[in-house]
């Protein structure tokens, strides 16, 4: 009987011992998946697109070995909501993506949390500028990284106004992004003792040419020429702004180091605008920098890459610290793990994520330099002026989330 | 084109009986009426159902313009009109309304019907190129007006529509079911395109592609044919858009650009003009490409292009035009 019963046991252990190494291979082979989705061909193409994807990558593999494999994939939106929100949730249902990252565009971004949303997955967005991703249209898998409108608007409407620039005149992208920008920088333009003369509103995507309203804006007898657009609009509108000798300063509303760059600094020095991050902050970012340049040597980061490199990072160690079956589970349950970390990492410092999903740095208002000042290659900015993180963001309680406890 | 339609005629006479018992298909258009379906119905075992729902969703409005290019011999170049039109406001009745998923595809339908209606009235007066500009320039008023007009959302759309039930009892949450309302609205649009082409009305219509002083001059009033087809191929198109909109839960100025009345100028041509089964082929190689292609990046646009150059050099007819063609038979 007793022999009976160890020669069965003895088998169960044999089974066991078959059985355990397969368990384990299958938690090895546990995989993480990261939706890279972005502008790859059109006019955010430098400010994101495929440097938002190496630094992704780049986070991944500084990331290192903590027992699962991690993916990048990556896809192009073209900038339609439709096509955008379809591949989302493609990836979510089919490819076993995880979590998405970038999306810029605000049309987008906002039609990609739906249906992250609607799927409970992770959903980091770091191009998009729009604050209702952490407002009226926040999620519990939502994180927002490095900009948004409301940022923005205070930091280089507010201190342009204490610089002189009194009255404003605007150029507005015709759509949600553009009127947001304006409203939000008007608010801060006339708490700060400015005044908005007049705004024209042109249609997006598609315009190139912006002589008509810069004719407007120079009619109007406005100081300060605010641009609330972004990626190649911003660049044309102050290309064409220069070659009507318009006399008013600009002020990009969204600009980013890429941008300036593709402008170049005889057109561009003087003007002002705001990122969250620049390579040359400090010796962090300048090691971060060092570590990515040589993958993408044309077109240095700027915030939104920073963002997905950054975003990556904690959202890996976020995953590490739960397990990779309960992350898989939950994307709400990832983000509230990632919102109880607090960050580190070589492009913001130390930071956290609030309640409503949104990452609280200081912004920088920068100036850029002239020729002359500039020492190097992308050494373009000085620094204007430094919000600290407790002032530079919408207050929590004005976001109108649905799910933060006023 | 004209010699298929010959051909077409003298086939009707030959297996009218034949006909009548196969919802008037030929035989050959029987047999590719039963891949399509057994395509419909195993599709969604291979292949991702929302990429296939879109597919149908195209197919379906390209089978709708279809209507006047291949058989009434009017090209529009504004169709994203009355598809934008009718996602719009299935997307808008759908999420403020909260009305059922068929009473918002209905709704679409019928407002894209009326639109075609004006715009017809307007547009049939004119033929060739000139008719091509009146409805581009018509379309192109519809898309000012949705980039301006505060219930489209403007640039953002309408978003987080949700997914309507179904007869008011039917949960159209999982991606099947919902599968199965695209499929059969689909099927019936489909059938319902195929019933006109050769119905006595389809027939007048093919009579005056190719001759019409000689329709005018045995009776028929022309105008009024043209016009009903017009509208019929209109509202067919703001169903596709309707059902498009339940979705993806999203209607966007997308549906309503003019790059969408090229795409399914495209998509028809691929396929093959005024073959029946054409449009639903080039809207599955058209879909395939956007979608299997966005991995890609930058070279979605390069490759979308050049397979859009070869398809033209070396498949005039399209692809289903050419297979018939080849094989002698109506397609």
């Amino acid at each position: 009987m007793t022999a009976r019963i160890s020669r069965r046991a003895a088998l169960g252990g044999v089974a066991a011992a078959a059985v355990l190494p397969s368990v384990r291979a299958r938690a090895q082979g546990a995989k993480i998946r990261i939706g890279v989705l972005n502008d790859q061909s059109g006019p955010y193409r430098n400010t994101g697109g495929p440097t938002s994807v190496i630094c992704c990558k780049q986070a991944v593999q500084e990331f290192g070995a903590h027992g699962f494999d991690i993916d990048v994939i990556y896809a192009d939106h073209q900038n339609k909501p439709d096509l955008g929100a379809g591949i989302a949730r493609q990836w979510y249902d089919r490819d076993g993506v995880d979590m998405i990252l970038d999306v810029p565009t605000s049309s987008v971004g906002l039609a990609v949390g739906a249906v992250a949303k609607e799927k409970d997955k992770a959903y980091l967005n770091i191009g998009a500028a729009t604050a209702d991703l952490t407002g009226k249209q926040c999620a519990p898998s939502i994180v927002h990284w490095s900009y948004d409108t409301y940022m923005l608007a205070k930091s280089t409407g507010g201190a342009t106004v204490r610089a002189g620039g009194t009255t404003w005149y605007f150029v507005t992208a015709d759509y949600v992004f553009g009127h947001q920008l304006q409203r939000d920088a008007t608010t801060f333009i006339e708490s700060a003792g400015g005044k908005v003369l007049g705004a024209s509103a042109y249609p997006f995507p598609g315009t190139s040419d912006f002589s008509a309203f810069l004719l407007q804006a120079q009619a109007s007898g406005a100081k300060v020429l605010g641009l609330c657009n972004a990626g190649a609009d911003t660049v044309n509108s102050i290309k064409q702004a220069k070659e009507f000798g318009l006399q008013a300063r600009i002020a990009a509303m969204l600009m980013f180091i890429t941008d300036v760059h593709a402008l170049g600094l005889q057109t561009a020095q003087g003007l002002t605008l705001t990122e969250s991050f620049y390579w040359d902050l400090n010796d962090r970012t300048r090691a971060f920098t060092d570590r990515v340049r040589p993958k993408t040597p044309d077109n240095w980061p700027n915030m939104i890459h920073a963002g997905c490199y950054a975003a990556t990072l904690h959202f890996l160690k976020a995953v590490a610290d739960m397990g990779v079956p309960a992350a898989k589970q939950s994307g709400s349950a990832i983000v509230s793990r990632m919102k109880a970390m607090p960050t580190d990492d070589d492009c913001f410092g130390h930071a956290h994520i609030r309640e409503d999903g949104l990452l609280i740095v200081p912004s920088y208002l920068f100036q850029v330099k002239t020729p002359a000042e500039s020492r190097g290659k992308w050494d373009y900015y000085k620094t204007a002026q430094v919000t600290p993180a407790e002032e530079a963001w919408r207050p929590l309680s004005e976001g109108g989330c649905y799910f933060v406890k006023s | 084109m004209r010699g298929a339609s010959v051909s077409d005629t003298s086939g009707i006479t030959r297996r009218s009986g034949l006909r009548a018992l196969a919802f008037g298909f030929t035989g050959a258009q029987a047999t590719a009426l039963i891949i399509l379906v057994a395509a419909i119905i195993l599709g969604p075992a291979v292949l991702y159902p929302v990429f296939l729902m879109k597919v149908l969703c195209f197919a379906l409005f390209a089978s709708a313009f279809n209507l006047l290019p291949g058989y009434v011999g009017l090209l529009s170049f504004g169709h994203a009109a009355y598809f934008g039109m009718g996602s719009y406001l299935a997307a808008w009745t759908a999420k403020y309304w909260g009305i059922d998923a068929e009473i918002a595809i209905l709704i679409g339908g019928a407002a894209a019907g009326a639109l075609g209606l004006v715009f017809g009235w307007l547009a049939i007066r004119r033929q060739g190129i000139y008719f091509a500009m009146i409805t581009l320039a018509l379309a192109e008023m519809v898309y000012f007006f949705c980039t301006e007009a505060s219930f489209t959302g403007g640039e953002d759309g309408i978003q987080q529509v949700p997914r309507a039930r179904l007869l008011g009892m039917f949960s159209m949450q999982a991606d099947m079911s919902l599968y199965w309302l695209v499929a059969f609205v689909f099927l019936v649009g489909f059938l319902l395109i195929h019933r006109i082409i050769h119905s006595p009305f389809g027939l007048v219509l093919q009579a005056i592609r190719e001759n019409e002083p000689r329709a005018v001059s045995l009776g028929y009033r022309v105008d009024q044919y043209k016009l009903l087809a017009f509208v019929l191929s209109a509202a067919l198109a703001g169903i596709a858009g309707a059902t498009k909109s339940q979705v993806f839960g999203i209607a966007t100025l997308t549906d309503v650009h003019s790059s969408m009345s090229g795409e399914v100028v495209l998509i028809t041509l691929i396929g093959g003009i005024g073959t029946v089964f054409g449009p639903a082929v080039g809207a599955l190689l058209f879909g395939a490409l956007e979608t299997y292609l966005a991995p890609f990046g930058d070279w979605v646009t390069v490759t979308q292009g050049a397979i859009f150059v070869a398809c033209v050099l070396a498949f005039r007819r399209g692809l289903i035009g050419e297979l018939a063609a080849r094989l002698r038979l109506s397609l």
